[in-house]
């Protein structure tokens, strides 16, 4: 058939065809979409940022010779044993069931490469990971699935989770096909069943408690670790107030493209804000509170390339998390499985179905066969590649603007492309000196 | 295992080291009973301050001699906990195993997320009594306030008074035991038959908690699984 628009055919921008195949959908099977991934709708981001390098004003730094550090410390606001990354780039929280075995030790295996570090998630603590982490980042999530404090004792760091940015207030979910028995047995649930972890943590409420479990947590621990509290990037000025007010060492805004094992589709598309967005106002609330760089920030939510990390650090990052370009580096929607892709109904750069567990690439399943294709030795030092990539290319632009160490990249640094991402990130839209909204 | 009577502790460890909490801090407090020196402590003076005993993962005694805050025994594993008073939000979230005896009342979540071991409230319980159990045994003398056992995985709460509303909801494998009244049951949570196997295991728990109720006395709740599958029938998924 001749392409539908040679033929003067309109697409309609209200009812496209995704839109049209969700209606569909809707009306055939009476349930609503449920997938993995992030927002694949555009929303203001880091590529309507442009970084200025320097010329007349600004003295520049020799590309590949001329030092240009990377390093961060984290959490050394309370903790004695503050974590020392090489690299400002971390891996996120992605659960063992939700990924397989192998994935997540690739993960460990990568970030333990390049000297950063990684992070469990909803299910517990695998000893692969452990095993492979030289840096580990233990999540305590509303579900409390696997929680032990001897796994507590046994991590670098603790996170504690309230939101994510795909979908802030609501809780996790794993379907029926992951929970096989290792997961079943991790989680203590029946076996094959499609589960839901809860949104709301189970002994705590509301930031005056959440002060005291911090403190439950660093007795637990003897003061060592660094403790994290990790949202989903909403009301993210007045969320990250209360974090440092209830202890938290670092917080973690997750914004709303953050990708996601199980989520559902009205919840990843709607809720949230853009990390763009959030990182000004998580900013702005620990200057007012004294606290920027003493409590870290770290920012997740579409990061892709060293400009992304390079612009979340102007606006105020000390680190930033990665999940879906982490997935991808490990061999997440290879064209090599274009074909059995297509057969579950996608295609090789459109495959979001991780709720299913029939991943092709072996990441987001718990079939053992599937899960075998991915050497976690390989898919590691992929992994640790395109972090070099993300590291080198972040300096590069720092060098750029005359900078010894990526973290003095400052907001004063970037211009916007467009009206809204000037307001939303602060910076003037460009060749303009006109911020949107500032001064109010 | 039961938690010891205040006789049996005193015989197995007749000079109990004393830590003060008018005198030191609850981090020197927990420090100590992190690396032990001693099997058995008592705690002089709480007054109400937060994470007693959390983190203990030996097998020591520790009675705490009045009114503990939130967190008390929390993530508790072997040790065994008396508080001769009442314990705040959380006493012993989430339980590896060991045991903690509350002689008074507990406030809300009283041992969330426990994965083992016995928590006996004599007196009554609040809101979220169990919630997000995942295998903790759970004996309240009294009654529990409302939501008890939401989102209960695993393990066995018996209440001794009266359950408030919405028990159970959201229930996944926890067994439910309640003598007295119930409210509303929460969602998916059904009553379920007493069979001699449930006779038998409530008169064990009965038994490790030192009451003397009659198991024939209580009613079992439990899971109808209705939820267990994500369709769109019952519109909560
Ligand atoms: C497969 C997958 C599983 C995830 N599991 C968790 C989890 O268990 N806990 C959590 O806090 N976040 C989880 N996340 C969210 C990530 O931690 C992170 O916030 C997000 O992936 C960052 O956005 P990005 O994917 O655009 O990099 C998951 C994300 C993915 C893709």
């Amino acid at each position: 058939m001749k392409d539908p628009a040679e033929r003067g055919l309109r697409e309609s921008a209200t009812f496209d065809r995704a839109t049209i195949a969700a209606i569909q959908h809707a009306a055939r099977t009476g349930v609503y979409d449920i997938r993995g991934w992030g927002a694949k709708r555009a929303v203001p981001h880091f590529d309507d940022l442009l970084v200025l390098g320097a010329s007349m004003s600004r003295y520049p730094l020799e590309g590949y010779r001329e030092r240009c550090d990377t390093d961060v410390v984290l959490g050394d606001r309370h903790a004695t044993r503050p974590l020392h990354l090489d690299i400002p780039v971390t891996i996120a929280g992605m659960s063992f069931g939700a990924l397989s075995a192998q994935a997540k030790e690739a993960l460990g295996r990568g970030a333990s490469e390049v000297g950063t570090s990684t992070t469990t998630g909803d299910g517990g603590m695998t000893d692969e990971e452990r095993g492979e982490s030289k840096t580990l980042v233990y999540q305590l999530l509303p579900s409390r699935y696997g929680m032990d404090p001897d796994h507590l004792r046994a991590a670098d760091a603790i996170e504690i989770v309230l939101g994510q940015g795909a979908k802030p207030g609501g809780g996790g979910m794993l379907l029926g096909q992951k929970i096989s028995d290792r997961v079943a047995e991790m989680r203590t649930l029946p076996p094959g069943i499609d589960q839901r972890s809860a949104c709301r943590h189970p002994d705590w409420t509301g930031p005056d408690d959440l002060t005291i479990k911090i403190g439950e947590l660093r007795e637990i621990t003897d003061w060592e670790k660094p403790i994290y509290v990790k949202v989903g990037a909403t009301r993210t000025y007045y969320d990250v107030k209360l974090a440092v007010a209830a202890g938290a060492d670092v917080v973690v805004v997750d914004g709303m493209q953050g990708g996601t094992a199980a989520t559902q589709e009205v919840f990843i598309e709607h809720v949230g804000i853009p990390i763009l967005a959030a990182i000004p106002q998580a900013a702005q609330a620990l200057r007012e509170l004294g606290v920027h760089r003493k409590v870290q920030l770290i920012v997740s939510g579409g990061i892709r390339t060293g400009a992304d990390v390079a612009k979340a650090m102007a606006l105020g990052a000390d680190a930033v998390a990665i999940g879906t370009a982490a997935l991808i580096a490990l061999g997440d929607n290879d064209p090599k499985y274009a074909e059995e892709y297509e057969a579950l109904g996608s295609g090789a750069g459109y495959y979001d179905d991780f709720q299913d567990g029939r991943d092709p690439a072996g990441i987001t399943t718990q079939d053992p066969e599937l899960a075998a294709r991915l050497d976690p030795v390989e898919a590691g030092h992929r992994l640790a590649n395109y972090l070099r990539v993300l590291t080198m290319e972040a300096q590069t632009l720092a060098r750029a603007c005359g900078k010894a160490h990526v973290r003095h990249l400052e907001p004063e640094d970037l211009v916007a492309l467009t009206v809204e991402s000037a307001a939303m990130a602060r910076v003037p839209l460009a060749g303009t000196s006109w911020i949107p909204g500032a001064g109010r | 295992m039961g938690a010891l009577s205040r006789a049996e502790a005193q015989e197995r460890a007749p000079q109990p080291v004393t830590i003060d909490l008018a005198e030191v801090g609850v981090r020197a407090l927990n420090a100590e009973l992190h690396a032990p020196t001693a099997t058995s402590y008592e705690v002089l003076h709480p007054h109400g301050a937060h994470s007693i005993a959390a983190g203990v993962h030996d097998e020591i005694d520790v009675g705490v001699r009045g009114h503990a805050g939130y967190f008390c025994a929390g993530m508790n594993q072997r040790g065994r906990v008396v508080v001769d008073g009442s314990a705040g939000n959380g006493v012993a979230e989430n339980m590896m195993s060991g045991s903690v005896r509350v002689r008074g009342d507990a406030s809300q979540a009283a041992g969330a997320t426990g994965r083992g071991g016995l928590l006996v409230v004599e007196g009554r319980a609040s809101m979220r009594c169990g919630i997000s159990m995942k295998g903790i045994d759970i004996v309240v003398g009294g009654d529990i306030g409302a939501m008890g056992a939401f989102m209960a995985q695993a393990g066995r709460l018996v209440v001794c008074g009266d359950a408030g509303d919405a028990l159970g909801d959201s229930i996944y494998e926890a067994r439910l035991y309640v003598r007295g009244r119930t409210g509303t049951l929460g969602a998916d949570c059904v009553e379920k038959p007493v069979r001699d196997e449930h006779l038998a295991e409530l008169r064990e728990l009965l038994t490790a908690a030192g009451l003397d109720h009659d198991p024939a006395e209580f009613r079992r709740f439990g899971s109808a699984r209705g939820l267990y599958h994500f369709t769109g029938d019952h519109g909560s998924y």
